[in-house]
């Protein structure tokens, strides 16, 4: 049997050691990085894509100049180097600005920047793919146990213990690592003991960085640097983080033994089930130790959790409703097919952006995740018409109850936890969830998903499909928005406001976010199922970190603390996207320079601001 | 009458014993304090009571319900109330509301998916609130309210349970002399007239001997002393252990005796 040959099992051992090591040094950069700052820098996975797009067209010029092993590690450090040097500009630019900002701000403005960097990549190193050097020296492979084996392979391995050994001289033997450490374990001490702040975090961002952009520039004998690194790297990393302890050096080696390993046998166990194998780790170490392997609770809990506070009620806010409703039902009236469309999506979006308002502005439990539950819808209703030919009015509920169901199962798992852990446990199970949609092709389609996903014929056709989108999502907001006023609605906030308190007066934290996840959840599913219908088609994408950051942003942009901005943050963005977008090649450019912008001028949205102005006027 | 009975407590943190044998009573309406230089594990024995640390070894009975391995919800219910050395409210809700989400908790409306939670309890709400004196700020948020006036609406909401037991974690920390005296007068009467057990730690030494109807001095985990506080005042160990501030428990000027 092929698995049991010794010689087999070396080689898969020695890529999973080398895949380990690579996964090591991408990731350790970001747990440095949180350990000092607290910010979960989503950027991490650019800086990694930067340092391959580099190294790949850097090299082969200097390799031009003079061929040799010293001119091939010379351009990999050289590449890590600029990479190092463009996190420095991040963190004046940016970072140094959210350090006091809570959470979610923080997550979303890295966010933005992943999206910049996606975009200027493009422009700086064109559209295509770029094939990198093999390293001189190390072209021809070596023979184990009779089977060959590539020799950059076994530099890869060396690399993750130098670089471990590198880091640890560093932190242990001087100044910089003596503050790095103290600042992990005590920030605020390490800032009232008078040492530069600014100097710690930038240099440690230059660090950061520049592990980062060793870990891409080493990639590229191996694959080639391409758009989308980014995303694939950092969900990883943040895997690696997390598992491990998230600030903890030897942690993050650890994590990535056991993946790279995990990676490597787990494909002959089960085939194509590497990313599950890797985010199912996550969930069972976080189950069994909430903080990693060698992480520590946050003593400070994180920043103050933002959302919306008790107001009293609008007058005439019955009239507001009825003049809503009016105008929704008549816009058929005036409104073309096309435009039709277009309000249908954005409904479909106010519903997907108002169910992840209960979770956070509500109950201040940041979800990173939520395009699990709209996919889940989605793929719910399209599974029920493609495998047991339900019609239209059976899937939508079939999608609403299969997230319902999901979202009871990663809640269970997810209340447990609190703050960034919980953000990057959301974000796991979305990402659990893409693969098993992109790697379980039999069943979901893999990559080209599900066709054929229409709507009964009474709703067929733009003025139907709209009217049906509004009257479900209209029901579905006033039924969110009585749960939020309700004494379960309030039960949340108290959680999100005071735990110690909420626990004394007898409030169950865990069950009450656990039936907000449900809740939350279904309400996404139908809006899932809403869209699959709209479109007749159903993909992975659905279930992408960028759907749970479209949601994110229409909150931000609507105003976290308000109940209702979540909506108006769904149809300017939604609509904003159906109009610029066709204009320019640009559009992540923007759209994330526009989320960095809101988060550090504009933090209370749209509606948010418009209330506080209406308030102060009066 | 015994209202809270603790026996043979006990608490270690590694090799650190913070509590050992700790073992006292508080009655119906009465103010103990718990006393002790920092460190003498006050806050140990406290967290304990409350539910926050499990014990050791040792019991906490209440009311004769041996209640020493239960949840800070499960104690709430047995008629435990709280406030905390930061004061703990809701502050995105106004005061009244905050006392009607302590009442829909205690009464298990917490689940309620329907009816306004604004509406409820609103009536009781403002009662519990006008008898710490802050009836007129029911409409206003807890975090536009004075500290001091945050410290009692979190008294109400510690009332709202109907507690027969109420545990203050140095409930003057962070207040003026004036309203710290205001404070523990209030909290007697209401003790004394709904005849609720007060069990508070506290440093400040004019609050303990001018409230607390007995004292308990911690010293290094171990109970050194108890008895009234003119019995404390005088007591040579206590002295001792309050060493290098000698005047530390001298009858403070302008006090009221206890």
């Amino acid at each position: 049997m092929l698995a049991l040959d010794p010689s087999f099992l070396a080689v898969q051992a020695l890529s999973g050691l080398s895949s380990a090591s690579s996964l090591f040094i991408a990731a350790c950069g970001l747990t440095i990085v949180f350990g000092v700052t607290r910010i979960v820098n989503f950027a991490h996975g650019s800086l990694y894509m930067i340092g391959a797009y580099t190294a790949a067209t850097l090299i082969p010029r200097l390799l031009d100049l003079s061929f040799g092993p010293m001119t091939f590690w010379a351009g990999i450090l050289a590449s890590a180097l600029i990479v190092g040097l463009i996190g420095v500009i991040i963190e004046v630019l940016l970072l140094r600005r959210i350090y006091g900002a809570p959470e979610l701000f923080q997550l979303l403005a890295t966010f933005g920047v992943v999206l910049v960097v996606q975009d200027l990549v493009v422009q700086v190193f064109g559209p295509e793919d770029i094939l990198g050097p093999r390293a001189p020296g190390l072209r021809a492979p070596v023979e184990i146990l009779g089977r060959r084996f590539p020799s950059y392979e076994l530099v890869l391995i060396a690399a993750g213990p130098v670089v471990l050994g590198l880091v640890w001289l560093l932190l242990r033997r001087t100044r910089f690592g003596v503050l790095v450490r103290a600042a992990t374990q005590d920030r605020d001490m390490v800032a009232s003991l008078g040492v530069n702040q600014a100097m710690l975090f930038t240099g440690t961002l230059f660090l950061g960085a520049f592990l980062a952009g060793l870990g891409g520039a080493l990639q590229i004998p191996r694959v080639s640097a391409h758009t989308g690194m980014d995303l694939s790297i950092i969900a990883e990393a943040f895997v690696v983080t997390v598992v491990g302890g998230m600030g903890s050096v030897p942690g993050a080696f650890l994590a990535a033994l056991i993946i790279g390993q995990l990676q490597a046998f787990g494909i002959l166990i089960v085939p194509k089930s590497t990313l599950v194998v890797v985010f199912l780790l996550m969930a069972v170490v976080l189950a069994i130790r909430p903080y990693g392997f060698f992480g520590r609770a946050e003593v400070v809990g994180g920043s103050h959790a933002v959302g919306i506070a008790s107001r009293k009620p609008l007058p005439g806010r019955f009239a507001m409703l009825l003049a809503v409703v009016a105008g929704l039902a008549c816009l058929p009236l005036v409104a073309d097919a096309y435009l039709l469309k277009v309000a249908t999506e954005i409904l479909i979006f106010a519903l997907f952006a108002f169910s992840l308002q209960l979770l956070i502005g509500v109950g201040g439990v940041v979800s990173f995740g939520h395009a699990a539950f709209f996919g889940l819808g989605a793929y719910g209703a399209a599974l029920a018409v493609k495998w047991f030919g339900l019609s239209m009015e059976a899937a939508l509920p079939a999608g609403l109850a299969l997230a319902a169901l999901g979202a009871g199962l990663i809640g269970a798992f997810v209340v447990r936890l609190s703050g960034i852990y919980l953000a990057m446990m959301t974000l796991a199970a979305a990402q659990i969830l893409f693969a098993v949609a992109f790697q379980w092709v039999e069943v979901t389609g893999g990559d080209n998903g599900i066709v054929g996903v229409w709507p009964a014929g009474w709703a067929g056709g733009p003025v139907p499909y709209y009217l049906l989108t509004a009257a479900l999502t209209v029901v579905a907001v006033l039924l969110l928005r009585r749960i939020i006023d309700a004494p379960f609605g309030y039960a949340l906030r108290a959680a999100r406001d005071s735990e110690a308190r909420a626990e004394a007066i007898g409030l169950t934290i865990r069950r009450h976010r656990w039936l907000a996840f449900m809740i939350a959840g279904a309400a996404a599913g139908l809006a899932g199922g809403l869209y699959a219908f709209s479109r007749g088609s159903v993909d992975p994408s659905l279930l992408g970190i960028s759907t749970s950051v479209d949601a994110l942003t229409m909150l931000l942009l609507g105003g976290i603390q308000t109940v209702m901005g979540p909506l108006a943050g769904a149809a300017v963005l939604h609509a904003l996207r159906d109009w610029v977008m066709p204009l320019t090649s640009l559009w992540r450019l923007m759209l994330g320079l526009s989320i960095i912008a809101m988060v550090l001028i504009f933090p209370r949205g749209l509606v948010g601001t418009v209330r506080d102005w209406w308030e102060a006027r009066e | 009458m015994t209202l809270l009975s603790v026996s043979g407590l006990q608490k270690s943190f590694g090799g650190v014993v913070a509590a050992r044998d700790v073992e006292f009573t508080v009655a119906r309406g009465e103010m103990l304090a718990v006393i002790g230089p920092n460190g003498a594990g006050k806050s140990t024995v406290f967290n304990m009571v409350g539910g926050q640390l499990r014990p050791d070894r040792g019991r906490v009975l209440l009311d004769g319900h041996d209640i020493t391995h239960a949840s800070p919800q499960k104690r709430f219910r047995r008629g435990v109330g709280r406030t905390f050395q930061v004061a703990q409210t809701f502050l995105s809700m106004s005061a009244a509301e905050n006392i009607q989400m302590a009442l829909i908790s205690c009464r298990r409306q917490s689940g309620g998916l329907w009816s306004p939670a604004r509406e409820r309890h609103r009536e009781k709400a403002v009662q519990l609130l006008a008898r710490v004196g802050m009836a007129e700020a029911a409409d206003v948020p807890c975090s536009a309210l004075a500290y001091g006036d945050v410290k009692r609406v979190e008294l109400a909401i510690a009332l709202a349970g109907e507690p027969k037991l109420l545990l203050m974690d140095e409930p003057t920390a962070g207040m003026a002399p004036r309203e710290r005296t205001e404070l523990m007068d209030l909290t007697a009467s209401i003790a004394d007239t709904q005849g609720i057990g007060v069990l508070f730690t506290e440093h400040d030494m004019d609050v303990v001997f001018g409230h607390a109807a007995r004292v308990l001095v911690l010293l290094r985990g171990r109970i050194i002393a108890a008895g009234a506080p003119d019995e404390i005042r005088r007591n040579e160990e206590v002295k001792r252990a309050y060493l290098g501030d000698e005047h530390a428990l001298e009858r403070p000027k302008g006090a009221r005796p206890a």
